[in-house]
């Protein structure tokens, strides 16, 4: 039992990483990953807000929205298939769920609301997110707390390659690189090439 | 916030400056920077999510396209008409209510029509929720601007959008398996010489570095965007 849940994390830590595998993310990736320092930030924010809000869409997925889940109501609600909601269920979760995190972190905690705080707005419309509820609508896990994990592994996953990629362009900034494909050109390719290293993770199990 | 109307009826159609026309320099151009200069892509950095996954083959590329042009128009359309209707502060919600609307109803319709290409597509019609190109737009331009000049606007970027994506796809297959939109192009005989499909263009790394190289040969023909620093 322990060894699936470690499995899962891995493989959606290496294996499925949501930048190299899907492109998920890629916006803010890009965007934001000019420094270490905002890179990190932006991590541990998702990393924050996949871990909460996959599990939430989970629970919301399995008993409100999938064919025959209104079954715990009453034996006539079994009939109903609501999964045609299912993205705008997950987006307004989403969404509220980041002002909500965003609200309690500025009350609890004002040194790391000082240091994600910019950096929750965006996450509203991060595909990583989305994507991780896509994905757990997808591949139908068992139980609230395979979600879970599945959450925090691709949290760390992302929070793994916009580290590294803004660790490289804080050096790569010293080095020759034709004019044109100066900034986002040569990102595209550093992470091209990354995303092949990541390949070699495929197969891995414990 | 309230903010006082006093140009009534001129939030709809044409925009405020009736006496330009339709086609003017101004709305062509609208029309056509997103295409080079201003490639949502390629310059602005939007949307490159759901872009990439997808180019394998044409056909998933050339659908997704459309379903973004699609969005795109009617989001853009939908928002600058409610324009001076939104409250600053639940702006996003708005526009996130507005697009997820419009992808449900891509989504539906795929299903319905295009059952194949829509399992194929997978979660990335659904991702088209958070694309930043279409919320960037509706920030950046549908906010402030008429209706029609937002529908070019949205048309525009999504074209600029579609443009990279087709072509990204068109030489993944090429290279990758010898096809084009499912047919083989590459003929038999070159295969069975010394021709071999470069299997290395159908994974997923291989969008990246395709997308930096078009990004590369465009800025080296056009100067003006090339990085400082």
């Amino acid at each position: 039992m322990w060894e699936d849940y470690a499995n899962l994390f891995i493989k959606s830590i290496f294996i499925e990483n949501m930048v190299f595998a899907y492109f998920l993310g890629m916006c803010s990736y890009l965007a934001i990953s000019k420094t270490l320092k905002n890179g990190v930030g932006m991590g541990l924010a998702v990393i924050f807000v996949l871990t909460i809000t996959v599990p939430l869409n989970y629970l919301i997925y399995e008993y409100l929205l999938v064919d025959g889940a209104l079954s715990w109501i009453g034996p006539e609600y079994a009939q109903l298939d609501l999964s045609f909601l299912s993205l705008i269920m997950f987006i307004a979760v989403i969404a509220s769920m980041v002002q909500l995190v965003e609200m309690i972190v500025e009350k609890f905690s004002p040194a790391l609301y000082g240091s994600l705080g910019i950096f929750l707005p965006l996450i509203a419309v991060n595909c990583a997110i989305l994507g991780g509820s896509l994905f757990m609508q997808i591949k139908d896990f068992s139980g609230i707390s395979e979600a879970a994990v599945y959450g925090f592994g691709s949290g760390v996953g992302w929070f793994l390659a916009i580290v590294a990629i803004a660790a490289i362009r804080e050096k790569i900034a010293y080095s020759n690189v034709p004019a044109p494909l100066k900034g986002l050109g040569i990102t595209f390719i550093i992470t091209g090439l990354m995303a092949l290293g990541f390949m070699s993770f495929m197969g891995i199990k414990l | 916030m309230k903010k006082v109307n006093n140009k009534k009826p001129s939030f709809l159609f044409i925009g405020r400056n009736s006496a330009e026309g339709i086609f003017s320099k101004k709305n062509k151009k609208l029309l056509s920077d997103p295409l080079d200069d201003n490639n949502p892509i390629t310059v602005q950095v939007l949307g490159i999510c759901s872009a990439l996954a997808i180019t394998v083959q044409l056909k998933p590329a050339v659908v997704m396209t459309a379903s973004v042009i699609f969005v795109m128009a009617c989001s853009n359309v939908i928002i600058s008409i409610l324009r001076n209707l939104i409250p600053n502060r639940i702006r996003i919600i708005v526009f996130l209510v507005v697009i997820s609307s419009l992808v449900a109803l891509v989504d539906q319709f795929l299903k319905a029509y295009a059952y194949d290409v829509s399992k194929e597509l997978s979660i990335f019609i659904g991702l088209i929720v958070t694309n930043c190109i279409v919320m960037g737009r509706l920030e950046a331009f549908a906010l402030g601007n008429g209706v029609w000049k937002s529908f070019l606007d949205g048309i525009g970027n999504a074209i600029g959008y579609g443009i990279i994506l087709i072509l990204v796809a068109f030489f993944r297959e090429l290279l990758g398996s010898g096809n084009l939109w499912g047919m083989q192009v590459v003929p038999d005989f070159l295969y069975e010489s010394w021709y071999v499909n470069n299997g290395l263009m159908l994974l997923s790394p291989m969008a990246l570095i395709t997308v930096g190289i078009i990004i590369w040969i465009q800025r080296s023909f056009n100067k003006k965007l090339i990085e400082k620093g």
